[in-house]
């Protein structure tokens, strides 16, 4: 019993060690080459599983590759990126150089950041990637620059978000246009405020939000915290969240643990306010029967925060031909167009639509709107990220001040 | 061969816990190797009590554990004293034991919006009661005192206690004992605590200090209707030790110990307690008691667990009119519309969920029953008595909270490259599926008349002949039942499949943990549903399959009658004494 047992483990370190010494796969292969090694592979897409409407699309997606490409994806719902990014961590301390569990993450930020600074990506790979040369990298500089930090080639993007808030009309006629008057109308109206609590992503968008909008010298936010007075920059914010403290949901006792969850706060009427970073989020929620038809979308004066969304692929992944294939459909305008329907997903597209040919423009030009959608004028300026090191240091800080227990 | 089996189960069960501690434990003082970290250090501590709001946490974890474990002892013994040979009591325990086979999971998702300022409760009073044509900013979910928690962990642990008394009643004269009390001049409620409790409290122990464990480590509860500022230690350890940064993974190894000791000091706690009544009972014996006034006190204990029973059930009523519910605004009580749109909009996930969950617990319960029916025969053919420590062993995988050992075994299993397997899974599965399999198995097993057995093997038939063709078929209906034991405690787990699922594989929980967040409701009401339907099955199974499958032998359920061959019940049919549902532990 014992030997047949130690006999199994020999066998599988030696399948281990000769899986290790192979040679490397996917180097900079002209495009047909890999297609055709993708081909049956499967692969472990990690995205973010919270919303019906993503998951969805990402199933298409996943019926598409197959017909087209003979690949198998699978989605690994996240409940949290940072659940992937310490996977890949994990793996590469474990010693697991090849056959990792994760062949694609959809990323940006903070993760990417971290990723990239450990070298746990694959690439650079995304010129490479024939759909690539439809990216409006001139319109649109988050494509490749994420959060401050060059993409490298090392993702490509995916989708587009600028920060927006919802409001019920049936409850709230006019949002407030500025953080000083939302401020004042949290006062006004006590318990139907609130913002999910960091370290959600969202919530922590908020909070970068707030300091981009509350800081006197907003400059100083490209540069990593720990190079300047991060507690003298953030003076405004911590004020300013002390003050509207009160007057929140359950008198910020709780706060929702999603973006998510926030939006069915507002769909129960228990707030009149939510907040997403997809502008046409209100008008897909919608469509799928879990917002209300009386929410509608606003921005702040000033404009709000905008970034790209993207897809990496860990430097260990298992099926990294495949990965690349399937991260070039995502950039597809078929596939784009189909993602930024309000009835599918509704997410914003990274192509420069004018330049595409023209059955694709017109893929385009046939998208409604959405009911709730505003359109890229009303939406305001784009406001650019903070340095991404300022996330963690935000998300410590809150911890210590509103979530330590009273 | 048998003789392997003992061994072989401890291996199962123990292994992975001890292996996981040990995981656990190392990087607590600073040493994970496959990263560099050899010195030992305990910059790990200190940082974990670095961390703000950690006191709180531990009082959370430890207050709303023990006050909600202490709760439904009074509440479940408290009903069985006061109703005790009533048809309330029979009625009653009808309805509780379904309840038992519902996961945590699923009670906490149906509460959660039966207790919600816009959730049932409240619609169904607004706007004609309270005037609300807006949902209250009232605290009721997420309190950050952990009420909703404790109510939560209520509803579960009075149904699993309840049980355990009947299970411990079957093994007394309990009508008889009681009986002679009252002739005494007992009043009923009195004659139950003085006479029959401390009888039943024995075996009620250990299943007691198990609802202890669970309640003071639990996760997937606390992150459904626990305080978020902050969270009770469990959720956060579960955060520390998932975090990209490796010194938080670090913390929160030390973290786990913590939960050990916090678990730890709550059963000691609750043994301290034991010991004081048990010396406070004897003086108030001596006192000479009757009962006169016990009235007062009667309807009230035994009103209290219909209470959760109703409670419970309208949660879970809630949860399907969801999954069904067209728009559905505050405050109207009902749905305006009804249609499947969840069901169908969601059937890939529900299936692919549906089939992991299912497989894990087929699989998980399988193995356990074959471990169980392999170390029992083995007791039956050598003839050996278990010592008592075995009892105690088979609960270290119920009295260990699960984040201490998982969050290590997670490390060897990705350290090995089996983690995210269906192998690691089922595994980690097995490790707490094995002892309420067993639990459940032994009793039944101990007391078949081994004369059935030795009348075969008079006539010439070898042990491994007997045991298929003379005990599993006697004992069919009881190995059955510890089968659908084991599937809804496998269906009900939630860490084991968070850790060592990887995040590939995963069941009808996690993803209803993960959608309730903020995912669409009508989607988790359906997970809530299928999530009660898999361990209904398994009983439906257990119940129905025997009588087709012994259908062409002779009287079959005279093993389940006396399981004398030659005694008075040889040849008659009644209903089972020792081996039907009521006879199952379960998960608290």
């Amino acid at each position: 019993m014992h030997n047949r047992r130690l006999d199994a483990f020999r066998l599988l370190l030696i399948a281990l060690l000769l899986a290790a010494v192979s040679p490397a796969a996917a180097g900079s292969r002209p495009w047909a080459e890999l297609i055709d090694a993708a081909r049956g592979q499967t692969v472990h897409f990690n995205a973010w599983g919270g919303s019906a409407q993503i998951n969805g699309y990402i199933a298409w997606v996943g019926e598409q590759v197959a017909e087209r490409h003979g690949i198998r994806l699978v989605h690994v719902k996240l409940a949290d990126t940072t659940d992937a990014v310490a996977r890949v961590v994990a793996e590469k301390t474990a010693g697991r150089h090849k056959g990792g569990s994760v062949d694609l993450i959809w990323i940006n930020g903070e993760n990417f950041a971290a990723m990239k600074r450990a070298d746990l990506l694959h690439g650079p790979w995304v010129a490479q990637a024939p759909n690539f040369r439809h990216v409006d990298v001139q319109g649109k500089p988050t494509t490749t620059v994420d959060f401050t930090v060059p993409t490298d080639g090392l993702e490509a993007p995916w989708g587009m978000a600028q920060f927006v808030f919802f409001h019920d009309t049936a409850y709230l006629a006019s949002p407030p246009p500025t953080l000083a008057a939302l401020a004042d109308w949290i006062g006004r109206e006590p318990g139907r405020f609130t913002y999910p609590q960091p370290p959600d992503f969202i919530g922590t968008t908020f909070l970068k939000q707030a300091l981009t909008g509350l800081a006197a010298n907003r400059a100083v936010l490209a540069e990593p915290v720990e190079n300047v007075d991060a507690a003298e920059v953030s003076a405004p914010l911590w004020a300013w969240l002390d003050r509207i403290r009160p007057a929140l949901w359950q008198g910020g006792r709780a706060y929702p643990q999603s973006g998510p969850a926030l939006q069915r706060l507002l769909a129960d009427g228990e707030v009149s306010m939510a907040m997403a970073f997809n502008p046409a989020e209100a008008s897909a929620a919608i469509a799928a029967g879990t917002l209300p038809g009386t929410v509608r979308t606003s921005t702040l004066d000033g404009g709000t925060l905008a970034n790209t969304h993207f897809v990496a692929i860990p430097f260990n992944a298992a099926a990294k031909e495949a990965a690349m294939v399937v991260a070039d459909f995502l950039m597809s305008p078929e596939a784009q167009a189909h993602k930024q329907d309000p009835r599918v997903w509704g997410d914003f597209t990274v192509l420069d639509v004018a330049a595409l040919a023209p059955a694709d423009r017109r893929r385009f030009a046939e998208l409604p709107l959405g009911i709730a959608t505003l359109s890229p004028e009303q939406l305001g300026p784009a406001l650019a990220e903070p340095h991404p090191s300022w996330a963690a240091w935000l998300e410590a800080e809150w911890e210590r001040r509103y979530a330590a227990g009273r | 061969m048998i003789r392997v089996f003992p061994a072989l189960a401890l291996l199962a069960m123990l292994g992975p816990i001890a292996a996981g501690l040990l995981g656990t434990t190392l990087p607590a003082f600073g040493l994970l190797p496959v990263v560099g970290r050899t010195s030992i250090s305990l910059g790990p501590w200190r940082e974990l009590l670095d961390q703000p709001g950690l006191l709180h946490s531990v009082g959370l974890s430890f207050g709303v554990g023990l006050g909600a474990s202490a709760a439904a002892f009074v509440i479940a013994l408290g009903f069985v004293a006061a109703s005790y040979g009533t048809t309330a009591f029979a009625w009653i325990g009808r309805l509780l034991s379904p309840l038992l086979a519902v996961p945590h999971a699923t009670v906490a998702l149906g509460l959660a919006f039966l207790l919600a300022p816009s959730g049932w409760i409240v619609r169904l009073l607004s706007p004609w009661a309270t005037g609300w044509d807006r949902p209250p900013d009232l605290v009721t979910l997420h309190d950050p005192w952990g009420l909703a928690l404790g109510l939560g962990l209520l509803l579960k642990e009075v149904p699993f206690l309840f049980l355990m008394v009947l299970a411990a009643l079957d093994r007394l004269d309990a009508p008889r004992l009681h009986a002679a009390a009252r002739s005494l001049g007992c009043r009923p409620m009195t004659a139950w605590i003085v006479v029959v409790l401390p009888r039943v409290y024995v075996r009620l122990r250990l299943p007691m200090l198990a609802v202890i464990a669970f309640s003071t480590s639990v996760v997937d509860m606390a992150v459904l209707l626990g305080p978020t500022t902050p969270a009770p230690l469990a959720v956060r350890v579960v955060g520390w030790t998932g975090d990209a940064d490796l010194d938080r993974r670090l913390l929160g190894s030390a973290a786990a110990l913590l939960q050990v000791a916090v678990t730890a000091s709550a059963i000691a706690v609750w043994l301290t307690v034991e010991r004081l009544a048990t010396w406070l009972g004897r003086r108030w014996l001596a006192t000479g008691v009757s009962g006169r006034n016990e009235n007062w006190l009667r309807l009230p204990l035994a009103a209290l667990a219909p209470l959760c029973l109703a409670t419970a059930g309208a949660a879970l009523l809630g949860l399907a009119v969801w999954s069904v519910a067209g728009p559905w605004r505050f405050p109207e009580a009902l749905p305006a519309t009804i249609g499947f749109e969840a069901w169908i909009g969601a059937a890939p996930i529900l299936a692919d969920t549906l089939s992991v969950t299912v497989l894990t617990a087929v699989f998980s319960a399988g193995l356990a029953i074959i471990l169980a029916v392999g170390c029992l025969e083995n007791e039956t053919r050598r003839a050996v008595t278990p010592p008592p420590w075995v009892d105690w062993v088979l609960y270290v995988p119920l009295l260990m909270p699960q984040v201490a050992f998982l969050f290590g075994l997670q490390v060897l299993f990705a350290a090995t490259g089996i983690d995210g397997s269906w192998g690691a899974l089922v595994w980690a599965h097995l490790v707490v599926v094995l002892p309420y399999v067993f639990l459940s198995l032994a009793g039944p097993w101990r007391r078949l008349d081994q004369r059935w057995a030795q009348t075969a093997r008079t006539l010439g038939h070898g042990p491994g002949r007997v045991l298929w063709r003379v005990t599993l078929p006697l004992l069919l209906r009881p190995v059955l039942t510890a089968a659908a034991v084991g599937v809804s405690v496998s269906v009900a787990q939630y860490l084991p499949t968070l850790f060592a699922g990887a995040g590939r594989l995963n069941t009808l929980t996690t993803e209803a943990v993960a959608l309730a967040g903020g995912g669409d409701r009508r989607v988790i009401g359906a997970l809530g549903l299928l999530q009660i339907a898999v361990p209904l099955a398994a009983f439906a199974a257990a119940q129905f399959l025997p009588s087709l499958l012994l259908r062409r032998r002779r009287a079959p359920d005279a093993a389940r009658r006396r399981n004398e061959p030659y005694g008075e019940g040889f040849s008659r049919t009644g209903p089972a004494r020792h081996t039907g549902p009521n006879a199952s532990p379960r998960i608290p």
